[in-house]
């Protein structure tokens, strides 16, 4: 059982996170970043899975040199090798094109049983490449799990949707994504972190790929982005003490604003 | 004037209110046709004709119906291509962003997801404003290519109410054999809490960790005021309230005119879930 994790790079959610004013796009460079927390619970489920078996856990990337930080992160957790497609061409991608570069990756490492991915970046938070890697790579996709089961050739998953929790099936090689419900990351060993200072790191260009550079980047992108702004900070809101009045005070403020 | 797609969001023929925010939506653009997947249509007809349905494509097959996302994509790249719409608006769910993901692909068309509002851009297209970075920033975008996408967040336009013809008509799709990948073998239904839901709700109060797991004053609280139930990420994960009930970056997201969180630390990715509510009390 092989698997391949596409794992993101991202700005730390914690820290102040903002737009280039050069070209609109996200700044990934002026902020600390890390593994995207959602695709922690990708890595351990392929990594689950593996242990259960026999097979290997490939992580994949498509970032900036800093990216390299969310691949060590997985290497540190118990994936095999990694992967990581950076080529400044890719800058300002939209989602369509981060799509067609992780897909012509996963066909380059060579199509495994299974590729899992997390429900959702936590910057663009999107949740739209897992369906458009299944979409190009032709593949069953099977997401948004949380919970997961692999028999023989087929896996299957429980989905809760907002009216109704699914059960999904499958025959692999299949797509899958994982939610944060579907398992409880591992911390990286001590082991784990010394093993992965020697696991091998794959670099490929967009040339490596066979795709052209018109085809990626922010010229490349089917949307634009007109402007951001800033939001004001919240007005200073009011600090009540509750001196055994808070109840009343409450139901004041709320009857002046007419919610009740 | 062009058509513009809308896929309904129903629970077997009883229409949500997203829809009937979306119909309203749709009206800036062009003339509202719904896409009506699955059972029910006799029930949905008068909802959707009451905010603004022209036509009303209807899409029985259960090749659509038993299988995850993948068909609904390719009914509406085919309608896509018969309709030449000036736009299609997607409800914002798991499943509404994947199908407009596949469709973009397919229709070599730009997507925006989770966008608040919609409007017609200068000289034409697609303009749309989303709230990123857990309600700090506001963008505006507009499409390159194709026939704009959007999902649409709830509570992002009022319903308006206009007459509509909902011309019906059964569309015919002869699924992929690729499309049939992923089949749905069993669906629960959530059971209904009797409580406003949570992403259409004016007022939410939620609780967490503070509440060392009573809910019951939260409760009380929230029916005082015909209000939704929220919970943080830590109290579901204690098991003292469901996931459906989850609110912030990985639950739901939710924007009322008031958001009450007791005993809630107000931690980033709770607040992705409701920063942009218009009073917070914590």
């Amino acid at each position: 059982m092989n698997i391949v994790v596409c794992v993101k790079y991202v700005p730390d959610a914690q820290s102040d996170r903002t737009f280039n004013d050069s070209d609109n796009t996200t700044d990934r460079l002026g902020v600390d970043g890390l593994l995207s927390e959602l695709d922690e619970y990708a890595v351990e489920e392929a990594l689950k899975i593996v242990e259960a078996g026999e097979g290997e856990v490939t992580v994949l990337t498509v970032g900036p040199d800093q990216a390299a930080d969310a691949l060590k992160k997985a290497l540190q957790m118990g994936a095999h090798k990694a992967v990581h497609v950076k080529d400044d061409a890719i800058h300002g991608s939209d989602s369509v094109a981060t799509s067609l570069v992780l897909a012509e990756a996963v066909k380059k490492i060579g199509t495994p049983d299974l590729v899992i991915t997390g429900m959702a970046s936590t910057d663009g938070t999107m949740s739209v490449v897992p369906a458009m890697l299944a979409e190009r790579l032709g593949l069953p996709q099977v997401t948004f799990a949380s919970e997961l089961t692999v028999e023989g050739s087929t896996v299957t998953i429980r989905r809760d949707g907002d009216a109704a929790s699914e059960t999904i099936v499958a025959s692999l090689p299949a797509l899958v994504s994982v939610t944060d419900q579907i398992n409880e990351p591992r911390y990286p060993s001590f082991k784990g972190i010394m093993a992965a200072k020697k696991k091998p790191v794959e670099q490929w260009a967009l040339a490596d790929l066979g795709i052209d550079a018109s085809q990626v980047g922010l010229d490349a992108a089917w949307t634009k982005v007109e402007s951001f702004t800033k939001r004001p900070p919240r007005a200073q809101g009011q600090i009540v003490t509750d001196e055994g009045d808070g109840g009343t005070k409450l139901a004041e403020f709320l009857s002046a604003q007419k919610f009740v | 004037m062009a058509e513009v797609l809308v896929l309904v969001d129903h629970a077997n023929g009883t229409v949500r209110k997203t829809t009937a925010e979306l119909l309203t939506i749709a009206r800036r653009l062009g003339e509202p046709s719904a896409v009506f997947v699955g059972e029910g249509f006799d029930a949905a007809k008068e909802a959707l004709a009451r905010y603004g349905a022209q036509k009303v494509y209807r899409v029985e097959s259960t090749d659509v119906t038993d299988h995850l996302v993948a068909p609904q994509a390719e009914v509406l790249a085919q309608l896509v291509a018969s309709a030449s719409p000036a736009a299609v608006l997607i409800p914002s769910n798991s499943s509404g962003k994947e199908v407009a993901a596949r469709l973009a692909i397919k229709t070599g068309s730009g997507l925006i997801t989770d966008a608040v509002d919609v409007q017609p851009g200068e000289g034409g297209g697609v303009r749309t404003t989303q709230s990123v970075f857990a309600g700090s920033y506001s963008v505006i975008s507009t499409f390159t290519k194709g026939t704009p996408i959007v999902t649409v967040k709830p509570n992002s336009a009022a319903p308006e109410e206009a007459a509509g013809a909902a011309v019906d008509e059964v569309v015919s799709i002869e699924v992929s054999e690729a499309a049939k990948g992923a089949r749905i073998t069993e669906s629960k239904p959530k059971e209904a809490t009797g409580r406003p839901e949570l992403t259409e709700a004016a007022i939410v109060v939620s609780g967490g960790r503070g509440t060392g797991g009573d809910f019951t004053k939260v409760e009380d609280f929230a029916d005082s005021l015909n209000a939704a139930v929220g919970a943080s990420r830590a109290a579901v994960d204690a098991g003292w309230y469901p996931h459906t009930s989850q609110v912030g970056q990985t639950g739901k997201q939710v924007s009322p005119q008031l958001y009450v969180a007791c005993g809630i630390s107000g931690a980033i990715q709770h607040r992705a879930g409701m920063q942009t509510s218009k009073t917070i009390i914590a």
